[in-house]
């Protein structure tokens, strides 16, 4: 045995607030226009202080500035808040389903919405995105209708996926959004064969993906990484450090805290930012995207952020947290953040807001009348129990035919 | 036609596939430049290019998860894990990933990906290079699983592998590549001369699902693949019982027309594999060889197999089933 007496034999890192603490976050030591905007050919080692800092363009005054401000049109900030909004409000709806028994699971993306959308929106529309079950907000950006996105989530005739996945689990290539997979992780070292094809083919696309703090302690992150750097992928990286993976601190899954900095001994540049701030999102992604389109490679992303709401309707973080913690994190509420800006630079009001709000409400709850049209979760219909054997491979081979005979006879007898 | 080996026939396989289909790229560690620790793709980097015959790194993981990529966006990987016993940093995304995305996504991607991997004993690999995973593969739903064992079906397996659609795990026996083994390690012949070693140069394939009735008989119904085909054909020879000798070729799906077909005709069955016992393969076969062929069998249905140990070096001889173990089996079902 040794250390300190009374010290438990093994060292077991901790989260730093349990039910009961004052949530206390260190105030940020950064702000706008602390951190320069690289040329796009820059090398890993130039990216330091963009990975050890944090790129910020919103201030505490609500107004941007510093090299990073992608000044943009306020007509796209607007659709980026619409976006951002509706993502929220069907988010809550669909909680709310859930919790009376007409949605069998659900996952927010509460203090997140920011994450997917402002990158999806500096994209261009045949950028490849490979989501984790945390970016659904990126088919909104996409034009996907909100009826198919709540069949999938019922499970109804109408699900894209015939049934076969969990709610919140969305496809739709017509987006170019990849089928989101449980294994948490997989799809990041996936993004970087989606984008080398693309290289192959020689076109101009490039992929984006994202993964948990939680899930960068998976294999694949490492192996994205790599093969990201050695192939010179035109893929964007980003690790989305929400500070929870369910009730795991993301203590246990980085030991300084800075997930950004992993990327560049990998010799990839890497840039932390504010995942609650719409336009440093945005700009840093457009960088990120000049970068690999012109053929300089990846970008490695740390998005800061707090994952507000629970990590599932599973899931019970009240008994792992304080309850109130997400309204002290130091980096706010992306939607706030966006509107108080808005207003601030006199493109929005209240007024607007709650118009805007009863509008995306009175939507949602149509698009959801609409949806249960094609069945509900208690009574069906469902997609046919056929749907359990097709597209298992391209033909079913004979044991499965036969399998399916057998499963036809139970079912219709 | 050419007489061709394994290793060559293979080759050949990949040349003939990427020269018709620009979809169609190679990776895998050592494959490139050096052309694969097996010799199975020399040449093919400096005949197709760099960008379409390359090497990885050493990320078995990696490699899986890159070919699943490029298989959703349009491209057909046919990619190399040096050795089956290093498949399995791989196989959340070959189990969890490849297997199922076609089905995850209500059919909107797909992955055609063929994963090559040199697989059995006989080399004195020893545990970490002589394994058969194969049972653990015909466990998944949406994967094939094919295991060769001769120059001519490497090559029409392998070019119907790698036009599937769908993902495929190839199997080459190593202990085959420069020649066949009748289980006499003192004697290792080469493939010249031997029949299967005639191999077209053109395009051909034999279809996924089809076994080989490799010899006829009426005694007793021998099925087995990869190496211990050939020490099956030995056996049969040197047993005295006449035989049909199936070499299954696809383990996923298997020909259950012709084993049926075999095994109610001869009313006997053995059947052979390298891998362990328990939960082999051919647990699957002989349970469902009973369903079907219950009331023609005249004996029990025998397995010879591995033992459920690690694989081992220099006592491998030991280890692998060889042709006086098959022959007993046979000459026992004919005991009744």
């Amino acid at each position: 045995m040794s250390g300190e007496q009374g010290a438990d034999p093994l060292y077991v890192p901790d989260a730093p607030h349990r039910p009961g603490d004052e949530a206390d976050f260190v105030e940020w030591p950064w702000s706008p226009g602390d951190v320069g905007r690289p040329e796009i050919d820059c090398e890993a080692s130039e990216t330091v202080d963009l990975a050890e800092g944090l790129v910020r363009v919103l201030g505490d005054d609500n107004k941007s500035s510093g090299d990073w401000d992608p000044k943009l049109d306020p007509e796209v900030l607007i659709q980026g808040l619409e976006h951002m909004m509706r993502l929220r409000i069907f988010d809550d709806r669909m909680m709310k389903m859930q919790r009376t028994g007409k949605l069998s699971f659900y996952m927010r993306s509460f203090g997140e919405e920011a994450v997917a959308i402002a990158q999806t929106m500096a994209l261009e529309e045949r950028d490849w995105l490979f989501p984790t079950y945390r970016q659904p907000g990126a088919q909104f950006v996409r034009n996907r209708d909100m009826v198919s996105m709540i069949c999938h989530c019922i499970g109804n005739e109408m699900d894209n996926v015939k049934g076969r996945q969990m709610p919140v689990h969305y496809t739709y290539k017509e987006g170019r959004f990849i089928s989101v997979s449980s294994p948490v992780g997989t799809q990041f070292s996936q993004a970087v064969g989606v984008a080398l094809a693309s290289n192959y083919k020689g076109l101009d696309e490039v992929t984006i993906t994202w993964i948990g703090d939680g899930a960068s302690a998976e294999g694949d992150y490492h192996y994205a990484l790599n093969f990201a750097s050695i192939f010179q992928a035109p893929v964007i990286l980003n690790v989305v450090n929400n500070q929870w993976a369910i009730s795991t601190h993301k203590n246990f899954a980085s030991k300084n805290g800075n997930f950004a900095v992993r990327g560049i001994p990998y010799g990839i540049p890497s840039i932390r930012v504010d995942g609650n701030d719409f336009l440093a999102l945005y700009s840093v992604t457009s960088w990120a995207r000049d970068r690999a389109s012109k053929g300089f490679g990846p970008t490695h992303i740390e998005v800061l952020t707090y994952r507000a709401g629970a990590h599932s309707s599973s899931d019970d973080p009240s008994r792992y947290r304080p309850s109130d913690i997400h309204n002290h994190w130091p980096g706010g509420d992306p939607i706030s953040r966006l509107s108080e800006h808005l207003k601030e630079i006199g493109k929005w009001s209240d007024k607007q807001h709650e118009e805007l709000s009863e509008r995306i409400d009175s939507e949602v709850m149509t698009a959801y009348k609409e949806a249960v049209k094609f069945g509900d979760l208690a009574n069906g219909p469902y997609p046919s129990s056929d749907a359990i054997f097709t597209e298992v491979y391209e033909e079913p081979p004979w044991h499965l035919m036969e399998q399916w005979d057998e499963m036809k006879r139970w079912r219709d007898s | 036609m050419p007489n061709m080996n394994m290793v060559e026939a293979v080759n050949s396989a990949i040349d003939t596939m990427l020269s018709r289909d620009k979809d169609v790229i190679m990776f895998g560690e050592d494959v490139g430049y050096f052309g694969g620790v097996f010799r199975t793709s020399d040449g093919l980097q400096e005949r197709h290019g760099k960008h379409r015959v390359f090497d990885s790194p050493l990320s078995e993981g990696g490699i899986a998860a890159t070919a699943f990529g490029m298989g959703i966006n349009g491209l057909r990987p046919v990619i190399e894990i040096q050795f089956a016993d290093y498949i399995f940093p791989a196989y959340d995304q070959i189990v969890n990933e490849m297997a199922k995305i076609r089905h995850r996504s209500g059919g909107e991607f797909w992955c055609p990906v063929t994963i090559r991997t040199p697989a059995g004993g006989g080399i004195r690999g020893g545990h970490h290079h002589s394994q058969s995973p194969e049972s653990q593969f015909t466990h998944t739903p949406g994967l094939k699983v094919v295991y060769c064992s001769t120059p001519y079906n490497a090559k029409g397996l392998l070019i119907s592998a790698i036009e599937d659609n769908d993902p495929v795990i190839f199997f080459e026996p190593k202990r085959c590549y420069r020649g066949p083994f009748y289980g006499d390690p003192h004697n290792v012949p080469t493939w010249s001369d031997h029949p299967e070693a005639e191999v077209p140069e053109s395009h051909y394939k034999i279809p996924l699902g089809d076994a080989r009735l490799a010899i006829e008989g009426d005694g007793c119904t021998v099925i087995s693949w990869g190496a211990m085909v050939h020490v099956c054909e030995q056996a049969i020879k040197d047993s005295g019982v006449s035989c049909d000798l199936i070499d299954l070729q696809t383990l996923v799906p298997w020909d259950v027309e012709t084993v049926v077909k075999s095994v109610t005709k001869t009313g006997r069955c053995v059947i052979v594999h390298e891998a362990p016992k328990t939960s082999g393969f051919g647990a699957e076969m002989a349970a469902s060889i009973q369903e079907r062929c219950f009331w023609n069998l005249e004996s029990p249905i025998e397995r010879v197999t591995g033992w459920d140990t690690p694989f081992p070096h220099t006592t491998e001889w030991d280890y692998m089933p060889g042709p006086d173990r098959v022959i007993e089996a046979i000459v026992r079902t004919q005991e009744n």
